[in-house]
């Protein structure tokens, strides 16, 4: 598949924490599923857990409360404190597809001590395209994405 | 999602539009010109563009009796911003957990 700019989609965000880089990554990565909007996932049971598996190569995958385990995708590059890369391999039908890689790149650098700004960027966007169809009807009905992430907003504020 | 975003995703989810949008970045094209150069019928390039132009992805213009096709850049914006969302709402759960972690630690 090209990766031709004109048509790549790419988001970036950026959020500022009072943690070291250090402790803000091991947050990041080791208890993801305390932050990761829970009605985004991909098992049939509800989610209990994401894992980051911490090395390069590493797994990244959800674990059902049921315990069954669905791959996200992989760690392309663990570099602690400061870069971490995953390959978010979910396409719009909500299956792990093996071919498909999306890239999420996170950064820490560290603003003043004891803060760190992080830097996400999730590019190749456009490669879910692909399954687009599927897509438009998970977002669309109520209890889609957008519906819960709604919600989220709410529990979190 | 909003609807121009998963039209922007339908019109995407084609390689043969996708190889329309490649040759285009590289500059304005006539239908003609497209479709000696893919292996594809020129109707069948039309209609692809058709598609590609209501997803708001490219921009139609005339010069003479000719039309040409050009990328529109801010078509992909509905996916983007769809996106963008997603991943605020993410960071702020984290940026949430992050504060009271630091308070946890100083406390």
């Amino acid at each position: 598949m090209s990766t031709n700019s004109t048509t790549e989609i790419q988001v970036h965000r950026t959020v500022s924490v009072p943690l070291p880089p250090e402790r803000a990554f091991d947050l990041f990565t080791a208890r993801m599923s305390e932050f990761w909007p829970s009605e985004h996932s991909i098992g049939e049971s509800a989610l209990a857990e994401v894992v980051v598996e911490p090395s390069d190569g590493g797994r990244w995958f959800e674990r059902g409360v049921d315990g069954a385990e669905c791959d996200w995708g992989r760690v392309a590059e663990w570099a602690p404190p400061g870069r971490l890369v995953l390959l978010w391999q979910i396409g719009a039908d909500w299956r792990f597809d093996p071919e498909l890689e999306t890239e999420v790149e996170v950064t820490f650098t560290e603003e003043s001590p004891g803060r760190t700004r992080l830097d996400l960027r999730h590019r190749h966007l456009e490669r879910m395209g692909d399954k687009a169809e599927v897509m438009r009807g998970v977002f669309d009905s109520p209890g889609g994405w957008a519906g819960t992430l709604a919600n989220l907003v709410d529990l979190v504020g | 999602m909003s609807t121009s975003a998963a039209t922007v995703l339908d019109a995407l989810g084609d390689g043969h539009r996708r190889s329309i949008m490649e040759h285009l970045a590289e500059g304005p094209l006539a239908v003609g010109v497209l479709a000696d150069r893919l292996p594809i019928s020129r109707p069948a390039v039309s209609q692809h563009l058709r598609v590609l132009k209501e997803a708001e992805l490219v921009v139609e213009s005339a010069a003479g009796t000719r039309r040409f096709y050009r990328v529109n850049p801010a078509g992909l914006a509905a996916v983007r911003e769809y996106f963008d969302r997603f991943w605020s709402t993410t960071l702020d759960n984290f940026a949430a957990l992050a504060e009271t972690e630091s308070t946890r630690s100083t406390s």
